[in-house]
């Protein structure tokens, strides 16, 4: 019997090589694990609503009536929907062609594309170009499309930061290019040193690689950093003279908890630097409405937007967007919502400050005590998280744990949290799945859980650690950083 | 298609640049109303690979994928473009064209050219979008109680109720149970929710099939000529080769297993190992209804073969003939006695076409049958790295799936409005299809399901060599003069294949009914004007 065409051994190998670990082995044994009716707190993954944060109501709203347009005719809507979210909806209708259930501009609608450009000129106090912003299904999909499109084959690198968020490395396996690591400074808050990204690039070249692109994440993800000015400064003049597309996937942009590095967009920083490289550097700008406060994961709504690239291959990004013919409508109307939310004097406008400011405030606690609580244990090393969703402590773990993580024919890291989820409940994504340096393991989790559940977690935690180092301690040592 | 590119890009340039008078944007370094613009002067240095810093940028024409490069989308091509410039030329300055509405009949958008979406669907995706207003007695009074109703119960398969947050990469299980048994409901068969992958629409699901059937350029799919340029672009974009089959115009764009067999063996001599066969049923541009026995042989042609059937279903509620009906080809491969161990079977559907044309909201799934575990992982994992769906698509999925029955509260509204649009559309089919076969050379075969009417133009020789003058394809080249005359938007045939030689354009039956006389009217002088001037 011949070889059939989706036979696993037929399978285009891209596919079989590339992993994204947010969803994987540990997600996976949870899920079966939830089913046998055991309670998992499903901390893999950055997804608010899921574990409790309830949706700002002023977007519902709007999204609501936007999606039954029949109700804006019914006298008694005004019971249900106060006047401001139903003027707004009437706004993002009569924006679309045909309602939610058209077909947009395969680059979104252009009145919210307008709406955005604003908003980046008042975040960043230069003009953005609507042409130039690109709305698309959440924001991976598109790092996926710019990826595809710079990615020729596996001669093509991208300079990722390890620890990445593992889009990246699943992205660049698919299309066939080469990931270029970038080791970040766990000593140094996860800092990046100009020098680890020369080292990266001139390893990489030794190897026949043509580095084409280089990704950073900021607020970091797995690693909550925030990157000074002076930082992004480095990075957008190493981009310059090594000839790279900076990709700057700023998706936790609204996540700040600490105020000596407020955010800061790569595109500021380029334009404040002037000409020439504030006209030459070629940068994408990624965000979303899946984090910040809004955490609308559900929805799929994100944009990128370019700055330096030629038009001809802004042509050939367009092309390709008009494939899949448009973004979902939804999704962008949430969009339109993030960057012209409820102002001063608007019916909405308290109840939406009183909401978005007590999810930060939240954030930023939570932040502070699942840091603290990882660094009460002995063995665990965590650095704050300044920013984004997550936590990614250092886990020291002894040689004999080491052995019988290898006897079971598993990484350190997967072994380790695999028995926390068996002991707790607590589901997290090993530090392998974002990448470390060797013989380091961390654990990512978030710090979404409920407020009033995170004493306990922690709690948990820690007591699950404590009961396997006893089990596996023997004082000989740790494995180190 | 690489000068459409090319006049795309100066187009857009025209509207960002205030003041440039260069006549091709690379020339010269320009100044604009945005600072920063897009529009480098570096653009067209000679592509260095990286190894001279500084001197040319990474992401030019010269230096992106090639696969992007290759790849060409019709339906938004070149000639949506001018449209749109048109039309922005007639709200600035109304009487300064022949027509005063541009009338865009290029793409398959129903709810952008006046159809309404169905009112239940509607009132159950506001309810899941807001559903803390579930509770409250003026909700009672806004919303029909099943819709109610229906929202509380596919927010109680939604974990926690957050429509605001991913769900299983493969979408909410409690959708996919309600999709596999409205499956199981059409077929007679069953459905297994954990074949079921929900998708942005039904393309990404195509999107993820190539990747993960294309290897290398050695790898083919056998795709229909006409087809929708999804499966040629998709195919391009990941690397992999189009093999053409031929429908045959004279049969009502039959499909002959006997063209399959051939196309397949003339593959494998080029060295080309065919992996799949598509199938669009009903079809697009071509709009026929395959007959049961057809769609037999097909199965049987895949099984022989060891060809995966990916089988495009997303027009199934679109079938405008009595002497013709929609069967899954799961229906007609479990009917024939073949199940999972014999075939491989991707079935997909979306909420864009139908009667409810709810494009916009992306909704559309794939189940895939016939497949080992292990083929299934890579699939999930595939689908994970996107995280999911958009919840409110997925919800839509499985509203379309189970659709109001009799005896709900909103069924006659419902059946009222679906056979509204459906008889409609039947109509509109019918009178294009009339007017189109009235005028001189013209043919058009009927639409017996889709929304597309796909004429084939016989012109003169003239015309042939006007067209060739003004560098386009024949058809091409009438769609233009077609635009520009009456404000009727047309896809050129040569954008979903052609038997070479011969000419065509895709039309849709979606304007209003209102609008189809003056359509009519204006195509059939149009028609006879450009007859009149190129008629050898």
């Amino acid at each position: 019997m011949s070889p059939k065409a989706l036979d696993y051994e037929q399978l285009n190998e891209n596919v079989k090589k590339s992993q994204y670990a947010v969803r994987g082995e540990l997600y996976l044994r949870a899920s079966e694990l939830q089913k046998e009716g055991k309670k998992i707190i499903f901390t893999n993954v950055g997804n608010p609503h899921a574990l409790g944060q309830k949706p700002l109501t002023f977007p519902r709203q709007v999204v609501a009536l936007c999606q039954a347009p029949f109700l804006l005719d019914d006298p008694n809507v005004g019971l249900v929907f106060p006047a401001d979210a139903i003027a707004r909806a009437k706004h993002y209708l009569s924006l679309t062609s045909g309602g939610l259930g058209a077909y947009s501009d395969s680059r979104g609608i252009p009145g919210v594309r307008k709406e955005i450009a604003e908003f980046i000129e008042r975040r960043d106090g230069y003009p953005s170009d609507p042409e130039l912003i690109y709305l698309t299904d959440g924001a991976s999909k598109g790092v996926m499309q710019i990826l595809n499109t710079i990615i020729r084959g596996n001669k093509d690198g991208i300079l990722v930061p390890v620890p990445q968020y593992p889009l990246y490395s699943a992205a660049i396996s698919l299309y066939g290019g080469s990931l270029v690591p970038y080791y970040l400074e766990e000593s140094a808050n996860w800092g990046l040193d100009v020098n680890n990204l020369r080292d990266a690039v001139r390893q990489a070249r030794s190897n026949g690689i043509t580095i084409r692109a280089m990704v950073i994440i900021n607020p970091g993800n797995p690693t909550g950093q925030c990157l000074s000015e002076a930082n992004l400064k480095e990075i957008i003049r190493f981009c310059d003279q090594q000839n790279l597309v900076l990709m700057a996937d700023e998706v936790y942009q609204q996540n700040i908890y600490q105020d000596e590095r407020p955010f800061i967009s790569a595109r500021k920083v380029l334009l404040d630097m002037g000409h020439p490289i504030s006209n030459a550097l070629q940068l994408v700008s990624f965000h979303t409405v899946s984090k910040g406060y809004w955490g609308e994961c559900g929805q799929r709504g994100g944009y990128f937007e370019m700055v330096n690239i030629p038009p001809q291959s802004v042509e050939e990004i367009y092309k390709v967007a008009s494939i899949s013919l448009s973004p979902n409508v939804p999704g962008q109307i949430f969009l339109g919502l993030m960057v012209n939310p409820p102002k001063p004097g608007d019916i909405s406008y308290f109840k939406f400050v009183q909401e978005s400011k007590g999810i930060l405030e939240s954030l930023k606690r939570r932040a502070r005590i699942m840091t603290d609580g990882f660094n009460s244990c002995r063995n665990v090393v965590c650095n704050f998280t300044e920013g984004a969703m997550y936590s990614f402590p250092q886990i020291r773990l002894p040689p004999k744990a080491i052995e019988a993580a290898n006897r079971a024919g598993k990484h350190p890291d997967v072994f380790y949290c695999l028995k926390l989820l068996e002991a707790t409940g607590i589901s997290t994504v090993p530090g392998s799945g974002f990448g470390q340096k060797e013989g380091v393991f961390h654990l990512r989790t978030t710090i979404l859980p409920a407020e009033e559940d995170m004493a306990g977690i922690m709690a948990s935690f820690k007591k699950f650690n404590d009961e396997f180092m006893e089990q596996y301690d023997d004082h000989r040592g740790y494995s180190r950083l | 298609m690489r000068r459409f590119a090319a006049d795309r890009a100066k187009y857009l340039l025209r509207r960002a640049v205030s003041s440039s008078s260069s006549s091709y944007p690379s020339l010269s370094p320009h100044s604009s109303s945005f600072p920063y613009s897009s529009a480098s002067s570096t653009a067209f240095d000679p592509p260095s690979m990286g190894s001279f810093p500084g001197q040319s940028s990474p992401v030019t024409l010269q230096t992106i994928n090639p696969k992007v490069l290759k790849c060409e989308y019709a339906v938004r091509g070149e000639i949506v473009t001018i449209a749109q410039r048109l039309q922005e030329q007639l709200a600035e300055n109304p009487s300064s064209l022949p027509f005063d509405e541009i009338l865009y009949c290029n793409i398959g958008n129903p709810q952008s050219l006046g159809q309404q979406p169905i009112t239940f669907f509607r009132e159950v995706l506001a309810l899941t979008d807001h559903p803390i207003i579930l509770d409250s007695s003026e909700t009672q009074g806004l919303f029909s109680a099943d819709a109610i109703e229906r929202a509380y119960q596919i927010l109680d398969q939604i974990p926690g109720r957050a429509t605001g947050a991913y769900s299983h990469s493969q979408g909410v299980k409690g959708l996919r149970d309600t999709i596999a048994a409205g499956i199981e409901a059409r077929d007679g068969f069953p459905a297994d929710p954990n074949d079921i992958f929900l998708t942005d629409g039904a393309s990404p699901g195509v999107h993820m099939m190539m990747q993960l059937l294309l290897r290398s350029e050695q790898d083919g799919i056998l795709c229909p000529i006409p087809q929708y340029p999804l499966y040629s672009a998709s195919i391009a974009l990941h690397g992999g080769t189009l093999v053409p089959y031929y429908l045959d115009e004279a049969t009502g764009w039959g499909l002959e297993v006997l063209e399959l067999k051939n196309q397949l063996e003339a593959a494998k001599s080029r060295g080309v190992t065919v992996r799949a066969l598509v199938v669009i049923n009903p079809g697009n541009p071509t709009g026929q209804v395959l007959a049961e026995e057809n769609q037999k042989q097909i199965v049987q042609f895949c099984k022989n073969e060891g060809l995966v059937l990916l089988a495009d279903e997303v027009y199934q509620e679109n079938v405008y003939v009595s002497d013709k009906q929609f069967h899954s080809f799961k229906k007609i491969s479990r009917s024939m006695g073949y199940g999972e161990k014999d075939i491989a079977l991707v079935s997909f559907q979306s909420v864009s076409k139908g009667y409810y044309g709810e494009c916009g909201k992306r909704g559309g799934y794939m189940e895939v049958t016939g497949f080992s575990t292990d083929v299934k992982e890579q699939i999930y994992k595939v689908a994970s790295v996107n995280l999911c769906s958009n919840i409110s698509g997925q919800i839509l999925a499985s509203l379309v799936m189970s659709p109001p029955k009799v005896g709900d509260e909103s069924y006659e509204t419902y059946s009222a409005e679906k056979d509204g649009i459906l008889s409609s559309l039947a109509r509109r089919a019918k009178t294009l299809e009339d007017a189109l076969n009235s005028l001189e050379g013209v043919t058009c075969n009927k639409a017996e399901g889709a929304m597309y009417l796909f004429p084939r133009i016989r012109l003169p020789e003239k015309a042939i060599k006007a067209a060739e003058a003004a560098n386009k394809a024949p058809d091409g080249f009438y769609a233009l003069r077609l635009l520009e005359e009456t404000g009727i938007v047309v896809v050129p045939g040569s954008g979903f294949r052609q038997v070479p030689g011969t000419w065509h354009f895709r039309c849709t039956i979606l304007p209003q009914e209102d609008k189809i006389p003056a359509i009519v009217e204006r195509l059939k002088a149009f028609h006879k004007k450009f007859m009149d001037e190129y008629r050898d």
